[in-house]
């Protein structure tokens, strides 16, 4: 141990700490070492921002008068609907939400211009936004309909909740197929066309704590261009995969579930997207500090693009029939060269992860930290790790009798 | 020589007249065709490549303005939105004319408006919709 949460933010509030970018500690490893890297630095910051489907916001939207139960109800916000399945006036809108009368893939492939992500995003950048309710009526919730604006400056809770963000790794997707296929990784070329991949590499938070010795519950996060927490780890968290002998992740791994207060996020860092074909989807920015407290800490935080390997997955049979393999394993160094070769064939890349933007989450959270904005935290409880046993299952169907 | 990417837009009464085959008989241009569709108004639109002199070049562009047609430079057509653009990089495989590049040194996506033949592919496969089209 070289040094502990608490003498990190000893060093903070001095204004004394020294903080790195993941980037910037590859940089001072390469030249001096591990070890007396992790003798300089305190916190290394990371950064990722990128499409994160399982993403969404909770809203408490105050009593009308007379009242009306939104609970078991139907509420719309922007026409996409929100699920109301709680108490009288809190509702949840997800990214993936998508109006009634979108025609979805009808019209084959889908624009999908329009869903619950680009409300998040609308809300946090402070737009009016139209509420439109129908409820059954009760004696203490009489109101039946209710059409309004409403803001989210006005409104009392609006929480971003993302129960599966900041994958740790993820595949690189191709199309086998000889026809062009639309996906949540892009538009996806008939035979090998593309390479299309998703992560932030030397960056990406998970990848640099890879077995999650401090990223847990309760670690204080960049979120949305606001503050939040690692509530737990992500659905579909599956730690278990295979790794590499630097513990990194070799298919996509850890995730994480996360919360922070949407009313304090930007709209920079919270954007709607369309997928063609497939759906909408929100790009979040989240940075993670990771404290340096030993040296294997800081070894891990300064793992290369060309040390991180993935596997590339067909999206146009393997994928959605789930059937489990690989095409080849590649780095991110690899994949960031703009080509790779597949089988003999040379295939660009392109990323659906903005690296420019996570290099500047990085640098902001590190700016935070230098001027004493940002304090760490220890963990109240650890993420499952490889040991738990823990598994990413596929669904046991079953036949309904009776 | 002179080689510039134009959009030349006919109205509906000039749809079925010659008029693209006079700049290469009297005007000595060369032409490749980009694009070409009637629009439901009925308004032809074709995105041409022009190569040749530039007095012909000038010349030429008189002639199908004095026919009618309106005439603008194709760099016009497709904008990037840059408060919109993450540089997430889903365009560049998409892109057939190496229009949008990612430059390897700052990781920024690179919109060469000259090499973009307006194609319209990026307008739907960026994730944020930051490319846009504007007649």
């Amino acid at each position: 141990m070289i040094r502990t949460y608490k003498e990190i933010n000893e060093k903070i509030k001095k204004g004394q700490v020294v903080v790195a970018t993941a980037e910037e500690l590859i940089r001072l490893v390469d030249e001096k070492g591990v070890k007396k890297a992790a003798q300089e630095v305190d916190v290394v910051t990371t950064g990722t921002f990128g499409p994160m489907c399982s993403s969404g916001a909770y809203l408490n939207v105050g009593h009308s008068k007379p009242k009306i139960k939104l609970g078991g109800g139907r509420v719309c916000l922007n026409d996409v609907p929100a699920y109301t399945g709680f108490a009288a006036v809190d509702i949840f809108i997800g990214a993936t939400a998508l109006p009634d009368d979108d025609p979805r893939n009808k019209v084959y492939p889908g624009e999908f211009a329009y869903g619950g992500a680009h409300v998040i995003e609308e809300l946090v950048a402070g737009k009016d936004v139209k509420l439109t309710a129908a409820s059954y009526g009760t004696d203490c919730y009489p109101r039946k309909h209710l059409e309004t604006l409403i803001n989210i400056k006005d409104v009392n809770e609006a929480v971003l909740f993302n129960m599966r963000n900041a994958y740790q790794n993820y595949n690189c997707a191709v199309n086998v197929s000889d026809r062009v296929i639309y996906t949540y990784m892009g538009v996806l070329k008939p035979n090998f066309g593309n390479a299309n991949y998703c992560s932030a590499g030397q960056l990406s938070p998970l990848l640099k704590d890879p077995l999650y010795k401090t990223i847990g519950i309760g670690t204080r996060i960049f979120l949305g261009g606001g503050e939040g927490y690692v509530a737990w780890n992500g659905t579909q968290h599956n730690p278990g995969v295979k790794r590499k002998d630097n513990g990194i992740p070799q298919a996509p791994a850890g995730t994480l579930a996360v919360i922070g207060d949407l009313k304090k996020m930007d709209p920079r860092w919270l954007v709607g997207a369309s997928f063609l074909g497939y759906g909408c989807s929100l790009v979040v920015g989240i940075g993670i500090p990771i404290p340096i407290l030993d040296e294997e800490i800081c070894k891990s935080a300064a793992v290369k693009d060309e040390d991180i390997w993935t596997q590339i997955v067909d999206y146009s049979e393997g994928y959605p029939k789930g059937i489990p393999g690989s095409l080849g394993e590649v780095n991110y160094a690899q994949l960031k060269s703009g080509e790779i070769e597949i089988k003999g064939k040379k295939v660009p890349t392109s990323s659906h992860s903005s690296y420019v933007r996570a290099v500047e989450i990085a640098n902001i959270l590190k700016d935070q930290i230098k001027k004493g904005e940002f304090l760490l935290t220890e963990p109240v409880a650890p993420i499952p790790g490889p040991e738990s046993g823990i598994t990413f299952k596929p669904l046991k169907e079953r036949p309904i009798e009776g | 020589m002179k080689s510039q990417k134009v959009v030349l837009r006919f109205p509906h009464k000039l749809v079925d007249q010659p008029i693209v085959c006079r700049l290469v008989k009297d005007y000595n241009l060369d032409f490749n065709i980009l694009k070409a569709y009637i629009t439901p108004e009925e308004e032809g639109l074709l995105v041409l490549e022009l190569i040749g002199k530039n007095e012909d070049f000038k010349k030429g562009i008189d002639y199908i303005k004095s026919m009618g047609v309106s005439v603008q430079p194709l760099s016009k057509d497709i904008k990037r939105n840059d408060k919109k653009c993450t540089h997430c990089g889903a365009c560049v495989t998409i892109c057939p004319s190496d229009a949008l590049v990612l430059d390897p040194a700052t990781r920024k996506v690179i919109f060469h408006e000259d090499k973009c033949i307006a194609c319209e592919l990026c307008i739907k496969a960026c994730p944020p919709r930051a490319m846009e089209i504007h007649f």
